[in-house]
């Protein structure tokens, strides 16, 4: 059995009377990529701070590489790449010198340091705009520096807060193909986020979780089979007399009012039988998928 | 079981290297990219107060005493522009500037996802700080000295002088840093702390001009001992009781320097 990268038993943190991670356990092994999921306000950023060190745990014990967090955060930070939420980038300075800079905490040489800055603009596709100062960047391009940055120190584990929050389509892909990329080489990464397609695209096991405590945790194919099955049927407009149906076959749904959200069971016919005798428009079948899933456990309510 | 989070362990310990420099050139890089304007007020200033208040006041102050010996305004004005501009420059950088780092930027968030712990983060910025201090005091004296107002080589120990006055200020500017809500909060320590100071420290008129319970009170702001520490330099009046003054900057940055670290870790580390 491979030694986890990290290693969270019962992690809990509070902020006074608020409990924002609430008895969560789980292990990252090397290798691997991992996500945190949930709606905002789950405990996700709390959750990740912790491992970083930003945020010292209330209780519970948390190992990274093998190590205590408490007692050994230098060595730890040192081998950690992070990617926060909140844009940190130095706005005054150039893409290059951001990277160098940043470097120079690792303790990195100086020119050691500007031959991984060079290498990494390369990988993120922002070497013809080295000397554009950070704050003239767009969203995506800013997003995609501070990835380089936080690859700055060869990390063993990288960790990403949300890494596509905000950007638009093309640049959220840009993002997951430099990932997928890096998982390749075989980095392990942690990674919050709440974007289903995101976290179904890149994660080879994820946890979601919602009020600080974990619903589930595993591999997403998984996951999907487990709580919604094979597909799902949707239908718009619903009459009366699909409910009653329904009802009368104990068939598991969710009545979201203009919507009637229909879990396939083994029956072949389902469809058919409910295509043409209750909908003959706005009834569509199809796979299940992870916003599923997350949508049953974490309920459809807004979360403001 | 509940734990507030005070009661939590920091990670990182309390523990400062010398990686604090890495903190300290990122702030010099940073100020490299517009030196320009940074060094146009330090150059600029003297020559605007010494023309107003040097060429205005001194026909109608005439000749001040000090320590026995009788020097013209300018003399006595001089060196408080300096010891004004040591507090300025490293007040002002860890309080709006820190700040805005801290709160605008996210560089300190930024820092502390690498082995660089909270303390040397801190520990970088009040150095940097200081080290403005020190850059604002060449240049002035180079200006100041250009009217003749600086007594050499005794002049020269106000280099030294400004670091240790630009630690005691930036700390006590960082412990501010560390409690106020907003920036505009800042209004705050600069009308009852900064402004009485810059007035009242025997900077435009001698301190016995005061009233003596002024005086007494006086003995407790540092910008008095800084002037008077400058003062004696600039006029090459070496003397024991500068030793008081160095003693009560030590003594004010053993207080403020951990209490500025510490409210910035409760700041930060939550």
């Amino acid at each position: 059995m491979m030694e986890p990268i990290i290693e969270a038993l019962h992690l809990r943190k509070a902020f006074g009377n608020l409990v924002a991670v609430d008895d969560v356990s789980f292990e990252v092994f090397p290798g691997e990529c991992f996500g945190i999921l949930g709606p905002n306000g789950a405990g996700k950023t709390s959750t990740i701070r912790m491992l970083y060190g930003f945020s010292p745990i209330t209780d519970g014990s948390l190992k990274i590489f093998g190590l205590h967090i408490s007692q050994n955060m230098r060595t730890s930070k040192a081998r950690i790449g992070v990617c926060q939420q909140d844009n940190s980038l130095d706005p005054d300075l150039t893409v290059l010198q951001n990277l160098e800079i940043f470097g120079s905490y690792f303790n990195i040489p100086r020119k050691a340091g500007h031959e991984r800055a060079l290498s990494l603009l390369r990988f993120m596709a922002l070497d013809h705009r080295k000397d554009t100062k950070a704050i003239e960047l767009s969203g995506g391009m800013m997003r995609r520096l501070v990835l380089a940055r936080a690859l700055i120190n060869h990390p063993d584990l990288l960790i990403l807060d949300e890494p596509t929050t905000g950007l638009d389509p093309q640049s959220r892909h840009q993002v997951w193909e430099k990932l997928e990329e890096l998982r390749a080489e075989g980095l392990t990464i942690l990674l919050t986020t709440h974007y289903m397609e995101e976290a179904s695209r890149l994660c080879d096991r994820l946890l979601i979780m919602d009020q600080g405590r974990i619903l589930v945790q595993g591999k997403p194919p998984d996951l999907i089979r487990q709580y919604i099955g094979r597909g799902i049927i949707e239908v718009r407009a619903p009459v009366p007399a699909l409910r009653m149906y329904l009802k009368s076959q104990d068939l598991h749904y969710e009545d979201v009012g203009h919507r009637l959200i229909i879990y396939l069971n083994d029956d072949d016919n389902l469809y058919h039988e409910i295509s043409n005798k209750y909908c003959k428009e706005g009834c569509v079948m199809r796979m299940a998928t992870l916003e599923d899933v997350f949508l049953k456990l974490t309920g459809r309510e807004l979360r403001e | 079981m509940i734990t507030g989070s005070n009661a939590s362990k920091t990670p990182g310990s309390d523990y400062i290297s010398r990686r604090f420099m890495r903190v300290w050139q990122r702030n010099l890089i940073v100020y490299g990219q517009n030196w320009k304007i940074g060094f146009l007020t330090p150059m600029l200033e003297p020559v605007f107060y010494l023309l107003a208040f040097g060429v205005g006041l001194t026909v109608m102050v005439g000749n001040i005493s000090y320590r026995g010996i009788e020097i013209s305004y300018p003399y006595f004005l001089a060196p408080a522009l300096i010891a004004i501009n040591i507090m300025n420059n490293a007040f002002f950088e860890n309080t709006y500037s820190s700040f805005v780092r801290m709160y605008y930027q996210k560089t300190f968030d930024a820092m502390m996802a690498t082995p660089l712990t909270l303390e040397e983060i801190i520990t970088g910025e009040i150095i940097w700080g200081a080290t403005k201090s020190v850059i604002a005091t060449a240049i002035m004296l180079v200006v100041i000295s250009l009217f003749g107002l600086i007594h050499y080589p005794h002049g020269l120990l106000i280099l030294p002088l400004a670091f240790v006055g630009g630690i005691a200020f930036g700390s006590i500017g960082m412990f501010f840093t560390g409690i106020v809500p907003r920036i505009d909060q800042f209004n705050l320590p600069i009308f009852l702390f900064i402004t009485p100071m810059f007035l009242f420290s025997g900077t435009f008129f001698p301190m016995q001009n005061l009233p003596l319970w002024a005086q007494h009170l006086a003995v407790f702001l540092p910008l008095s001992h800084l002037v008077k520490l400058t003062r004696d330099l600039s006029l090459g009046l070496l003397n024991m009781e500068m030793l008081w003054g160095l003693g009560y900057f030590v003594i004010f940055c053993l207080i403020f320097f951990p209490l500025a670290i510490n409210k910035m870790r409760r700041r930060l580390i939550k």
